[in-house]
């Protein structure tokens, strides 16, 4: 099973004549002074840095800066020795792993972390299990509220699955699907719950140029559809510095540089770490 | 996807025949035909209840002949020496399994893999033995275990008692596989079978892992539970070598061959586990090992997905309409 991958979502999805929110808007994430170590390595330096709602934050540096060490402590995947993470003024670091979604967090993995043997409508509508899920006796005995839960989680995938162009597959099994495919299943997924915070980890790794434009337009589109802020760890250059409101860049744990897209490409430490010393 | 098959519409009157052929079936065939598929029915939640725990969670159980004991002789027990009615006994032991398949999946979520294999099959080791146990001989009756007397069909129906446990069995076997669909195909069944595939995605989208493990361990085991009770009240008579470690292999090997992670296929799986054993002695008494596995091995490989995904294919065959 094959779906299209360069004809989709070519065309505007929408214009909603969207507008940057101004720096006062309340702030949905707040990291400050993060700290990893394993072991002797520090893979989080001191971390600081905001996402206000509704805003596109991309998050870059060189391999092994630490963005994804963030991400997974955003997750719950690892425990910071030191710092803090708040989500609407909340600490995180107390709430279970699972607990994460009821916030309005959702992510996306580096290497795609997919249910293989579930059918991508199904892998979608596990995105949605807050929304879906009550009782192991309310299910065996499958009750009115299952089945209204399960009709309006399905439309609300289905939903999804247009939006990122993958309504074609919905019956085939994610395993079987081409990488960019799966890419946008995990994407759909991360929608479904209607996340008030997404976190995409290296959406356009393994994509090709094209793939990678159809990429700019959706995170763009989502931003303006599902009114959610979006974290972007991304190394792909043009792609953050297109889609994004304000940029952190990071190098060995800590942040080198934080400010509008433009501001960002012009730091001399950025530059550096980068380049390389010489060329600062 | 399994299940959907079923629902077509093509299939629908099979189906339904399928399903009247189960009813009618005791007032077609003697009494001894009924009781052994009756046994073949009760084996069937026995496997569907593994398969949950290992086909759709990915938890792999290798003492599941324990919770079928357990169940075994909390009904003998409850019927010889409480004096409980037979059919009493069944949402007894449905509670006591489940408390104890739950109360044994705490240890097993910290237990990956081979590792949950091997501390479920110390369960099915240890099982004979504890039921041989000097200290509970006063209720298992020990080595001679537990005789019962066979069950009279209700309201004086004018039946012979075989055809009534067939019946007795059959409702039990309806309700628990609707109940599964049900479970599988929804919510529930999606997180079972996500945590399956992937763990750590599954937790991050909302899904308590913990929780869900534990509930499926024990949900498991109250199917093998029942099955256990209901082998009981069928055969009268619950001794401690009808359940020793080759049980739950046999269980396992019902899972394999009626299709890991399908419902239907655990009526196959069990008539495999209980016919095949036979037919092979028929043939040769001195080779009946030889031929189980020859047939086990053809099995595994013409058919790696197991018998289910067998006849689905032939159905698929069989109705393909030339385009």
């Amino acid at each position: 099973m094959w779906c299209h991958v360069a004809s989709a979502g070519r065309g505007k999805l929408m214009e909603t004549g969207y507008t940057a929110p101004p720096n006062s808007a309340e702030t949905i994430l707040e990291i400050s002074e993060l700290t990893v170590r394993f072991g002797g390595v520090i893979a989080l330096n001191g971390l600081s840095f905001k996402v206000a709602s509704g805003q596109v934050v991309g998050l870059i540096g060189p391999n092994g800066a630490g963005k994804t060490t963030a991400f997974n402590c955003l997750s719950r995947i690892y425990k910071p020795n030191a710092g803090d993470i708040k989500v609407d003024g909340q600490s995180i670091l107390k709430l279970d792993r699972h607990a994460i979604p009821a916030l309005g967090v959702a992510r996306t993995f580096q290497n795609v972390a997919l249910f293989d043997n579930l059918t991508v409508m199904d892998n979608v509508l596990v995105g949605a299990h807050r929304a879906s899920i009550s009782g192991f006796m309310a299910n065996a005995l499958w009750l009115p509220k299952v089945r209204s839960a399960e009709r309006a989680i399905h439309d609300r995938a289905r939903d999804a699955m247009a939006f990122l162009k993958i309504e074609d597959c919905a019956d085939a099994l994610a395993g079987a699907l081409p990488f960019p495919i799966r890419k946008r299943v995990e994407f759909a997924r991360a929608l479904v719950c209607n996340p008030r915070l997404l976190l995409l980890d290296e959406p356009a790794a393994g994509l090709n140029h094209e793939e990678v434009e159809v990429l700019r337009e959706q995170i763009s589109n989502v931003r303006d559809r599902y009114r959610c802020a979006i974290l972007l760890v991304e190394h792909h250059m043009s792609l953050v510095m297109a889609v994004s409101d304000r940029v952190v860049a990071m190098d060995f744990g800590m942040k080198i540089a934080e400010g509008t897209p433009e501001e960002v490409q012009q730091h001399p430490k950025v530059i550096q770490a980068y380049l390389g010393a010489d060329a600062a | 996807m399994q299940s959907q098959m079923i629902k077509t519409s093509s299939s629908r009157p099979l189906v339904a025949a399928v399903c009247m052929l189960a009813i009618l079936l005791p007032l077609f065939v003697s009494d001894f035909r009924s009781f052994q598929v009756t046994q073949i029915l009760v084996y069937a939640i026995a496997v569907l209840g593994l398969n949950l725990l290992t086909g759709y969670n990915g938890q792999i159980s290798l003492g599941h002949g324990a919770f079928f004991a357990l169940g075994a002789y909390v009904a003998a027990i409850l019927m010889d020496k409480a004096g409980v009615p037979y059919w009493a006994t069944i949402p007894v032991v449905a509670a006591v399994c489940f408390v104890v398949g739950f109360i044994f999946g705490l240890p097993a979520l910290r237990l990956a893999g081979h590792y949950l294999a091997l501390a479920t099959f110390s369960l099915a080791l240890a099982t004979p033995q504890l039921l041989k146990h000097p200290a509970l001989e006063k209720w298992t009756g020990g080595v001679q275990g537990i005789f019962l007397s066979k069950p009279q069909p209700p309201f004086g129906l004018a039946m012979s008692q075989d055809r009534w446990l067939y019946w007795f069995v059959l409702l039990h076997v309806v309700v628990l596989f609707v109940c599964a669909a049900n479970l599988l195909r929804g919510p529930v069944g999606r997180a079972i079978r996500a945590i399956r595939d992937q763990p750590l995605a599954a937790e991050t989208a909302g899904i308590d892992n913990s929780r869900f493990k534990t509930t499926v361990f024990g949900i498991s085991a109250m199917y093998t539970g029942i099955a256990g009770a209901l082998s009981a009240i069928v055969l009268q008579f619950v001794s401690p070598d009808s359940f020793t470690m080759f049980l739950s292999i046999y269980f396992l090997v019902g899972v394999v061959v009626g299709g890991v992670g399908s419902i239907w296929g655990a009526f196959l799986g069990a008539a495999f586990i209980l016919i095949v054993p036979n037919l092979s002695s028929e043939v040769s008494k001195s080779a009946t090992g030889m031929l189980y596995a020859m047939v086990l091995l053809l099995l595994i490989w013409r058919m790696p997905n197991g018998l289910w995904s067998g006849v689905l294919w032939m159905w698929r065959a069989a109705t393909r309409r030339p385009a």
